[in-house]
């Protein structure tokens, strides 16, 4: 194929610029067409776009050739293109038609950053108002259950249970396993030099049945289990099943999220007791490893550390963070839009708003306990 | 004379173990618009695929606007995005950039030039296609099924490609839109001189742009010619899909 660079070459003849043009005006040549398109017409009364010359022509060479000629009418030369071969017609006429007029650019004002803060203020209102509403449906849906226990999908939430549940067992196990051995080396390290290290076993149980355990384990979840929820039912929403359900008749919060938020709210406390297990084993392989203390020694200091109040503490909070990172979940899934970034945003602000609320929570818990006595 | 936009020879595909393709010749001349029929199974996708390189030929060659697909460099690849445009059944387009970024993104991946040009001659092209600047700047999420295919459209000639590929570009249309679609890419088709190789079901389409009808059945063309000759065609299959279309003609002689 004939591949010549497209050239100008300007003449004047009484007063009126002639501007011929040669070579193939199309695509791959888009840098030099930008240049050419630039050319404007220097003082003369009217402009002649001979356009005879060019080989090929396409919708860059056009533009390009549209360009100069609205450039030269804007600044009071009347410009006509001349020369037209019948094969390039139509796509300078098509082109000649349309409405190039540069999109007005947004003016950016002092009350732009109030505007975006009110704004933000008020989506963030209107998300707990969200979550407010969905929980309150979420417990509606509950009642409803348990006044007919055969409406609910066992099934789902079997299954439900499995995955968030059972199969997080070994990740979590580890996980607790390998803090309970780092706290108590750090302990153990620290205490010796007072020669406290007895209460290292101490430290470990109030921190892990409190706190450690049960935070540990509900930020797993929201990881592992709420950016899963809230892909599922946001890719649900997108291929329009939700919608499909809703036109049957159903409920989506009935029969997707009740069963998750159900499967979530069961399977957190039964994983923080399993890893509230696994980091005291781990403090006990420590102990007797590296701190000295024979494992008939360190169950004895266990049974005096280890309260039924403190227990009680960490698997009160457990499931009501899971019931906070499963709602959260459902409801990022269910504010997905159409595109797929959308869903991606879900899933990561699903994870960030449910580990920052099972944060917050925890300092309220702390507070209602201590004025409880507990 | 230059080079057929297209010309398979002797193709054959295997998926899975099956012969989808069977021993298929076909050449395209550029500036054709020509219609594939054939019944769902029949290969008709697997045929637009083979030809994009999206799936592998087992025997046979496809010569895409002069260059074998089978010795396709890297580079000879990119170039074909540039020469060849699609669109897809469903659009197809990037659900996470506007209307006028999902036309304007093979021009800065293939082209050199300012946001400005970019910017004017994606407008210019999505005026061609019927969509006005003023939805230039929504998401996919936000278009009708009509704009959707159109956007695809737009995007699929982004390069002024020589040839495209339309899979069931009417699907899901109404009449008048599939009429309007239909009508868009016949004056395309004389504006910017392409050639059009199409999927599609729509009896009007066939009848309406279509220079020329090939059929498909069981992974091989059982007919080729003019709609008039295809649709007189005495294979089986043939004169079932036109029976129809037929019915419709005789009640309009009465």
């Amino acid at each position: 194929m004939p591949d010549v660079q497209p050239q100008v070459e300007s003449s004047a003849s009484d007063g009126a610029a002639i501007l011929t043009l040669r070579g193939d005006w199309i695509a791959r040549h888009s840098s030099a067409l930008e240049r050419l398109a630039a050319w404007r017409p220097q003082a003369a009364s009217s402009l002649r776009v001979d356009v005879s010359r060019i080989d090929s022509l396409d919708t860059y060479g056009a533009w390009s050739i549209e360009s100069i000629r609205r450039a030269a009418s804007q600044s009071g030369a009347p410009a006509e293109i001349v020369g037209v071969r019948d094969r390039h017609a139509s796509i300078l006429r098509s082109l000649g038609r349309i409405d190039l007029a540069p999109a007005p650019p947004a003016r950016a004002t002092v009350v732009d950053p109030l505007a975006r803060t009110g704004d933000a203020l008020l989506a963030a209102l209107d998300y707990l108002l969200a979550l407010a509403s969905l929980l309150g449906r979420l417990v509606i849906s509950f009642m409803q259950v348990l006044a007919h226990p055969s409406r609910l999908r066992w099934i789902s939430v079997v299954h439900h249970i499995d995955r968030v549940g059972l199969r997080a067992v070994p990740i979590i196990a580890l996980m607790t396993f390998l803090i309970g051995c780092i706290i108590a080396q750090q302990g153990f390290f620290h205490f010796r030099r007072f020669g406290a290290s007895d209460y290292v076993v101490d430290l470990v149980t109030i921190l892990v049945l409190r706190e450690i355990g049960v935070l540990l384990v509900t930020i797993m979840i929201a990881g592992r289990s709420g950016s899963a929820y809230t892909a599922e039912v946001g890719s649900m929403k997108m291929r329009e099943e939700i919608d499909a359900l809703r036109t049957m008749g159903l409920d989506p919060v009935d029969i997707l999220i009740l069963p998750r938020v159900l499967a979530i709210t069961i399977a957190a406390p039964m994983l923080t007791l399993l890893g509230m297990m696994a980091a005291m084993v781990g403090a006990g392989f420590v102990a007797a490893t590296y701190g000295d203390m024979s494992a008939a020694i360190y169950m004895e200091r266990l049974r005096e550390a280890a309260t039924s109040n403190d227990f009680q503490v960490g698997m009160i909070k457990a499931p009501v963070m899971a019931l906070i990172i499963g709602t959260v979940a459902a409801l990022e899934g269910l504010r997905v839009q159409g595109s797929a970034e959308s869903l991606g945003l879900g899933a990561t602000s699903s994870v960030v708003k449910s580990i920052f609320l099972v944060i917050v929570l925890d300092g309220v818990f702390a507070i209602i306990f201590a004025w409880v006595g507990m | 004379m230059a080079a057929p936009a297209i010309r398979i020879d002797h193709l054959s595909v295997r998926l899975g173990g099956r012969e989808v393709i069977r021993d298929l010749s076909l050449t395209v001349d550029s500036g054709e618009i020509v219609g594939l029929i054939g019944a769902s199974g029949s290969g008709k996708t697997v045929l637009l695929r083979t030809m994009l390189g999206l799936v592998p030929m087992s025997g046979g060659s496809v010569d895409i606007l002069g260059a074998r697909l089978r010795d396709a460099t890297q580079d000879d690849v990119r170039l074909m995005g540039c020469r060849v445009g699609m669109l897809f059944q469903h659009g197809a387009l990037f659900s996470s950039l506007s209307v006028r970024e999902n036309v304007e993104f093979p021009m800065r991946e293939y082209l050199e030039g300012s946001d400005r040009m970019f910017r004017e001659i994606a407008l210019a092209k999505l005026q061609m296609v019927g969509i006005a600047p003023a939805d230039a700047d929504k998401l996919p999420s936000e278009l009708s099924g009509g704009m959707t295919k159109r956007v695809a459209l737009a995007r699929a000639l982004a390069l002024d490609p020589e040839l495209v590929f339309l899979d069931e570009p009417t699907s899901g249309l109404d009449p008048i839109a599939s009429r309007d679609f239909d009508a868009l890419i016949k004056t395309l088709h004389g504006t910017l001189g392409l050639t059009v190789f199409m999927i599609t079901h729509d009896l009007h389409t066939l009848r309406a742009i279509c220079g020329r009808v090939a059929a498909l059945y069981e992974g091989t063309i059982v007919a080729d010619g003019s709609y008039e000759s295809v649709s007189r065609s005495q294979h089986l299959w043939l004169r079932d899909y036109f029976r129809g279309e037929r019915a419709v003609e005789a009640e309009g002689w009465r």
